[in-house]
């Protein structure tokens, strides 16, 4: 008898307390499982956003700070100066990074702080009920959207992949999704690769995950992924924007 | 080469009953017990024949609450 899927030491033993469905669980155990497999369980320092995963410290079975709204990358960037030796990371939702963390995160990228943020991106405000976000689709309905996003009035959605991939600090930026289990096996290695080029020292590294909202869409958990594939990945296509030139 | 069998295990009492790893198994064999709720007030995942799993680990990997765990079993000669 050989284990093949069994709880990461990555997490903690407490349960998420997110909706029935909602992808960020699957995105948490993805950071323990990398975090364990690189055995940098011991030196990893997370800090938590504000947003759904503001609970985040909870989860990790690492040293964990909070952060206000927005300023996760200015305080994983003081951890990481005081602390060269840690494994510094970010855990971000589309809320917390596109909208009021915008400037943070920009200049974390462009000094190239080595740290690696985790973005997760479902399109929406969760936590808060639903609010329009930045990378909301045109004619996706939210509650401050009830006819559904409108171009003219707030703009097209915010690529933050392709924008942060034009900063020379960004050393490693891709785009992921957890709609299929190829997707987040992809993802996994996504996230290796980022706390690979932290460990490396190479620069700021970035994973945007594409994720679901369930009960802010208003669809079923099942529902969700499908909506994801059909809208969200056409306007945010997957793949690798930027690598370390040594690892291509 | 023998078939690879599995067995699942279900920490029923995280399982939110959101349905997702009844939607990736390619032998269909996880399903929703209708028959039962569990602490949080959801009808957890289960499998009821356990011999057709191939251990392939898609249910757990799609879990967003940790749910399951995966083992194989060794085939007789």
């Amino acid at each position: 008898m050989a284990v093949v899927f069994d709880r990461t030491q990555g997490l903690a033993e407490k349960q998420f307390h997110y909706c029935p469905g909602c992808t960020h669980g699957i995105i948490h155990r993805l950071v323990g499982e990398v975090l364990e497999e690189l055995g940098v369980l011991g030196d990893a320092i997370g800090v938590a956003p504000v947003g759904c995963s503001v609970l985040a410290y909870d989860y990790f079975n690492c040293d964990m700070h909070e952060a206000a709204h927005g300023r996760a990358p200015a305080v994983a960037t003081g951890i990481k100066r005081v602390l060269p030796e840690g494994v510094v990371f970010t855990y971000q939702g589309d809320g917390d990074l596109a909208s009021i963390g915008t400037a943070e995160i920009i200049h974390a990228a462009h000094r190239g702080e080595k740290i690696t943020t985790i973005f997760v991106n479902n399109a929406i405000y969760g936590m808060t009920g639903g609010q329009m976000a930045p990378t909301t689709l045109i004619g996706q309905k939210a509650t401050t959207a009830p006819y559904g996003r409108d171009a003219v009035d707030t703009g097209m959605p915010l690529r933050m992949s392709e924008m942060l991939a034009t900063i020379d600090g960004a050393v490693f930026v891709e785009r992921t999704t957890v709609h299929n289990v190829a997707g987040i096996r992809k993802t996994k290695k996504a996230i290796k690769k980022a706390f690979e080029v932290q460990l490396a020292g190479l620069g700021f590294g970035i994973v945007e995950i594409l994720s679901t909202c369930p009960t802010n869409w208003g669809i079923t958990p099942v529902e969700s992924l499908k909506w994801l594939e059909e809208n969200m990945i056409p306007y945010y296509p997957l793949g690798n924007f930027r690598t370390p030139e040594e690892g291509k | 080469m023998p078939k690879r069998k599995g067995k699942v295990i279900f920490t029923e009492d995280r399982c939110k009953g959101c349905e997702l790893c009844t939607t990736v198994c390619p032998v269909d064999i996880v399903k929703m017990n209708k028959s039962r709720i569990n602490v949080k007030g959801y009808h957890p995942a289960t499998v009821d024949e356990m011999e057709k799993c191939i251990a392939c680990g898609n249910c757990a990997t799609i879990c967003p609450d940790v749910v399951i765990k995966i083992e194989t079993i060794e085939e007789e000669k």
